[in-house]
């Protein structure tokens, strides 16, 4: 096994326009690790997602995918790296005019000069991995949020990659559903041996399944430790994240009237 | 006063963002049409196929009989306007000529660039919005190459195939009115229209029916991919997609009726 880590971020800054998003963020993955990326919302989580997957440019910092650096790297290099890289997405983001056994095969067909009868079978596996079976011939419009979820996963699992990144597995389903999905999150990392970086706000999710609980607030990250010492911290606003308490801010009345009368 | 030259400057200078966006559009899509192959991103023949046969051949029939009926239209208004000079004969050589230099190609574009025009914009916008293309490019697959070369090749098949089809069903449209009205077969009608025209007159309307082709593709492709705001700007964009291609064929078509009959 690789000491190194398989995720490292590094001094990450990024912007949106000119305002700051995230700032001077680092942190490290190892192999096999799950990672549970938690905030509220503006807090830059998903924005940290789109920055790790490759899809923005970061102002400054560095972020390396099993050892390469994706923000100098050719097109090519990029290329091959996304093989070994698959992608969940929030609401699924499954092709819409495509089957879902379209939407599966895509990354072989694209990837691979398997023939199409292999490809068929191994799309047909990783549907069975996320019990999935039987509804190939679906358009994504007929299937449930929950569904649409786990063949999202399937689609993102199909190449066997590496790494794996789930953006907000659990949001918008029933409890029994989300625990299935977090249930098969583990089932993954333990057969495949991946790692898997999860955002959620979900935290009984991200108890359940996270080796690692990173904690970002207003674009800095807070802490990052284990599931154990999270729960323990005594950071006020890490408690205020996690036992649902309101955090308002002392109100600066001269601030708040110059607000106002702009 | 002041105001106004401000909003005519910020309007100018969009309209060139605008401009140089389509242009760097065009050269990514020629980009991956050349040397996709070499970067194991080819084109694929069965895409370009699937998209010549929705803008196309389904549209076949629509544009044959608006084509149909713009030949009638010719051949009552010629036959009205010179049978006070009793010159009604001449009317061929005039249907002939305006029907293959002007009718076919601007009906037939006017007609795409409603028909699929709005369809490739709401269909790119709608991706956007649910992070298809964002699932594009993370599973590797760029979105110029996957969606918008396709539909560019297209386009350049279709819409010329659909003109010269057009030519045929306005010549027979006029043919239909003025064999009855003046009395003479459709033999000699259509002889008179093979002396009439000749094969510029034809390259002169497939010329524009390749620059027409090139405008709605790229309008509609680049307001595809430049939607914001959900649901309501996918609305926007298609609205403007139609009415800036519908805009900028006429516009061309003046100035290319102008340069080709220098």
């Amino acid at each position: 096994m690789n000491d190194k880590p398989v995720i490292e971020v590094r001094n990450l800054v990024t912007h949106y326009g000119n305002t700051k998003i995230l700032d001077n963020i680092n942190l490290k993955i190892d192999k096999g690790e799950i990672m549970a990326i938690m905030g509220g919302s503006g807090s830059g989580k998903s924005t940290f997602l789109r920055y790790l997957i490759g899809l923005n440019k970061p102002s400054a910092g560095s972020i390396r995918l099993l050892g390469k650096d994706i923000a100098h790297m050719s097109e090519n290099e990029m290329y091959d790296l996304r093989k070994e890289m698959g992608v969940a997405f929030q609401g699924g983001a499954l092709f819409g005019s495509m089957t879902v056994a379209e939407n599966v095969q895509l990354p072989l067909r694209e990837h691979t000069k398997l023939d199409s009868k292999t490809i068929q079978i191994m799309s047909r596996m990783k549907l069975e991995v996320v019990n999935m079976a039987g509804f190939e011939k679906l358009l994504p419009a007929e299937l449930s949020g929950g569904m649409v979820k786990r063949v999202a996963l399937a689609r993102a699992i199909v190449m066997d990659p590496k790494l794996l990144f789930f953006d907000e597995p659990s949001a918008g389903l029933d409890p029994v559903v989300a625990a299935e999905l977090d249930d098969l999150i583990l089932r993954l990392r333990d057969a495949m041996d991946m790692t898997i970086v999860v955002v959620t706000h979900e935290l009984e999710s991200a108890y359940k399944i996270a080796d690692r609980i990173a904690i970002l607030d207003k674009g800095k990250l807070l802490m990052v430790d284990t599931v154990e010492n999270v729960r323990n911290s005594d950071n006020e606003r890490i408690q205020a994240l996690l036992n649902r308490r309101s955090m308002e801010e002392a109100v600066d009345t001269e601030e708040y009237l110059k607000r106002l009368t702009n | 006063m002041r105001q106004f030259i401000e909003y005519v400057g910020q309007k100018t200078v969009s309209w060139l963002d605008e401009i140089g966006y389509m242009s760097v559009l065009f050269a990514d899509c020629i980009y991956w049409i050349l040397v996709g192959k070499s970067k194991k991103q080819a084109v694929k023949i069965a895409d370009i196929i699937s998209e010549a046969t929705k803008i196309g051949v389904n549209a076949a029939l629509i544009s044959s009989l608006l084509c149909f009926a713009v030949g009638v239209m010719l051949a009552i208004q010629g036959v009205e306007t010179l049978k006070p000079y009793g010159a009604e004969s001449k009317v061929i050589t005039g249907i002939a000529l305006s029907i293959t230099r002007e009718f076919a190609p601007l009906i037939v574009g006017i007609l795409i660039a409603g028909r699929s025009g709005s369809a490739i914009t709401a269909r790119i916008g709608t991706m956007l919005q649910s992070q298809e293309i964002d699932a594009l490019r993370v599973i590797g697959i760029n979105p110029v190459r996957f969606l918008a070369a396709p539909v560019l090749l297209a386009m350049f098949i279709a819409v010329p195939t659909l003109t010269v089809l057009g030519d045929f069903m306005g010549l027979y449209g006029g043919a239909v009115y003025v064999s009855s009205e003046l009395h003479i077969s459709l033999g000699v009608y259509f002889e008179r229209v093979l002396s009439a025209l000749s094969l510029a007159d034809i390259y002169q309307g497939l010329i524009k029916s390749i620059v027409f082709a090139y405008i709605i593709a790229i309008v509609s492709l680049s307001n595809g991919f430049q939607v914001r705001g959900g649901a309501e700007g996918v609305g926007t964009a298609t609205t403007r997609s139609v009415v800036a291609s519908i805009s900028y064929i006429i516009l061309a078509d003046m100035v290319f009726t102008f340069l080709l009959n220098q």
